[in-house]
């Protein structure tokens, strides 16, 4: 009996391990896949080629990969633009000025709106911001666009991502002490001053973090920023162009490109690419945002 | 002097102002999405295959692409419960409180978490392709399953960690095994673990970009694994890309099928968890 227990326990125990072992490797797994099935186009060109020519003609065997980087770029960077002071006003809102019922109030609404799915969001870019876009804001600025555009695919991933900005800077600054708050008030600064002097000082480098991951969230987000920015494969000159981002690029050509094994290897190179952009950009942010955490609980 | 309670206000109007529009952004969202689909949504939506012409605008429904969706996801479930389970008992009861080890296995699904579902579809369908199988209901299991993995054993480690650690010490301190401690604090974990379950389905389910190739798409219901699957986001991304008009309205009414799905896996997963907090031992 008592045999029996002990060995259950040591099967248990390898297999747990096993699995946490798999694990971390399944990390080493995927980018080493992913490198591999791109290799055999990096071996062919030279990679700063491919990155920087924006020449795409994959049936003429020209691999540029730089419009769709630029569109990358361009579309997660208006995003933050739009998300991030709309996430500060409003966390900082919800941890210092709120009641409580409110803070209760907004939790399940930050939960909805990190909870729809992509496809929604694209269903709703095209029902409401691309003709927005496309009748009231472009003609203030060009003749003609489509509303298919940047600045569409922009507006529709800023509200992606502002719920998971809004949740991490919540977090942030629940974690600063109340003792600093209190004494910061206690010596007669208003509010607000003590928001824009402590909290948001003390937590710059959390607020750093939380934009840094989402814009990490925002670089692979595929689905919704496809359905409304044209996917039109050349470098946008103007928020009204359309453009093509990498995530898009995999989605709309992968599976059918069999046939051709450098053009498997470009798409391949590109989910390579998007894979190293946010493995870097989400750790550095969860190592300091972990940072926060510590400080957290052990003062 | 007043200059500092004059900008007490304005800040305090503007801020009020963002969260309102947060607010108003999520009901312009769901306003949309209900204005346009109502009109088409029909029983024969949820009852029926889509039957011939349906994508020209004839009979039909989207009930290959729901019992597609449901079936996927819930492969994808069981196949990451195995998993998660094992690995947040290990990292927290089994390894010390301050283990090396499990910080590394806890950043690795911080990583993991992060990366884009197109990847893991790209990924998934690289190891597909490897293992010599076709765009099947088994490809979109495993491809979703590596989605949510991540996903459930971080919100399952967050409720473990809470867990306070008197019980294991007194179960161990009676002379069970580490094992026999795991099968109960299981039971104390069962409201978080199903917390985390509702999240990780409401994030399988309505992605598309891991199904795209994975899973491939059909008028039909799967009756074995190695047959292509259908799924609500991709059958509302192919109806939506149609001309004709009859068809984008039933992709707007398939939208809200999905959106229903969506919130009542949202509110039932905080109903479970405040559940949970009430009974915390």
């Amino acid at each position: 009996m008592q045999r029996i227990r002990f060995a259950k326990d040591k099967t248990a125990r390898y297999f747990m391990l096993g699995v946490a072992v798999f694990i971390i490797l399944f990390l080493l797994i995927i980018g080493f896949s992913l490198f591999f099935k791109a290799l055999p186009i990096m071996r062919e060109k030279n990679l700063w080629n491919l990155l920087t020519s924006s020449e795409w003609k994959p049936f003429k065997g020209e691999f540029g990969f730089s419009s769709f980087i630029i569109s990358t770029v361009y579309v997660s960077l208006i995003a933050i633009i739009i998300a991030l002071p709309l996430s500060i006003l409003t966390s900082i809102y919800l941890n210092s000025y709120a009641s409580k019922s409110i803070r209760r109030f907004f939790e399940p609404v930050v939960d909805l709106l990190s909870g729809i799915p992509p496809v929604i969001y694209g269903v709703w870019g095209t029902l409401t911001i691309v003709p927005i876009v496309s009748r009231r804001i472009a003609p203030l600025f060009v003749e003609y666009s489509t509303g298919y555009t940047v600045l569409a695919g922009g507006i529709v991933l800023a509200v992606m991502i502002i719920p998971l900005m809004i949740s991490i800077m919540v977090e942030i600054f629940r974690s600063i002490p109340r003792d600093i708050t209190d004494a910061s008030l206690s010596l007669g600064a208003t509010r607000w001053q003590t928001v824009k002097k402590v909290i948001l000082r003390r937590s710059f480098s959390g607020i750093i973090a939380a934009m840094v991951l989402a814009l990490s969230r925002a670089f692979g987000e595929t689905m919704a920023v496809l359905m409304v920015c044209g996917n039109i494969p050349l470098i946008p000159h103007s928020f009204f162009d359309a453009c093509y981002p990498l995530p898009a690029l995999i989605a709309n050509n992968y599976g059918e490109m069999l046939s051709m094994p450098s053009y498997e290897s470009a798409l391949m190179l590109a989910a390579f690419l998007l894979f190293i952009i946010v493995i870097l950009f989400n750790g550095a942010s969860r190592l300091v945002l972990n940072q926060i955490e510590k400080r957290y609980h052990f003062t | 002097m007043n200059i500092k309670f004059a900008e007490e206000k304005i800040f305090k109007v503007i801020m009020i102002c963002s969260s309102v529009l947060i607010l108003g952004v999520l009901l312009y969202i769901l306003g949309t999405i209900f204005h346009k689909g109502l009109p088409a949504l029909t029983l024969d939506m949820i009852t029926k295959l889509p039957g011939g012409g349906f994508y020209l605008g004839k009979e039909g429904g989207v009930l290959n692409a729901i019992v597609g969706s449901f079936y996927i996801i819930g492969g994808a479930v069981i196949i990451s419960l195995l998993i998660s389970v094992p690995l947040v008992m290990f990292i927290n009861y089994y390894l010390p409180a301050k283990s090396v080890f499990s910080a590394i296995v806890r950043f690795s699904l911080d990583i993991l978490f992060g990366i884009p579902s197109i990847v893991y579809g790209a990924f998934g369908f690289a190891l597909m392709v490897y293992l010599g199988i076709k765009a099947s209901l088994l490809g979109g299991i495993l491809a979703v399953a590596m989605l949510i993995m991540p996903i459930m054993m971080r919100s399952l480690d967050e409720v473990a960690k809470l867990l306070s650690r008197d019980l294991p010490d007194a179960l161990l301190s009676l002379g069970s095994t580490k094992y026999e401690m795991a099968k109960v604090i299981l039971k104390q974990l069962m409201p978080g673990l199903i917390t985390a379950v509702l999240l990780a389905v409401g994030r399988g389910i309505g992605d598309a970009a891991t199904v795209l190739f994975t899973a491939g798409f059909t008028d039909n219901i799967p009756v074995s694994l190695g047959q292509p699957a259908a799924s609500l986001p991709l059958s509302i991304f192919f109806q939506l890309g149609s001309p004709v008009e009859e068809v984008q309205n039933r992709a707007y009414a398939s939208a809200i099928l999905l959106t229903v799905i969506i919130l009542i896996l949202s509110f039932s997963s905080r109903f479970f968890s405040s559940k949970f907090s009430k009974h915390k031992i």
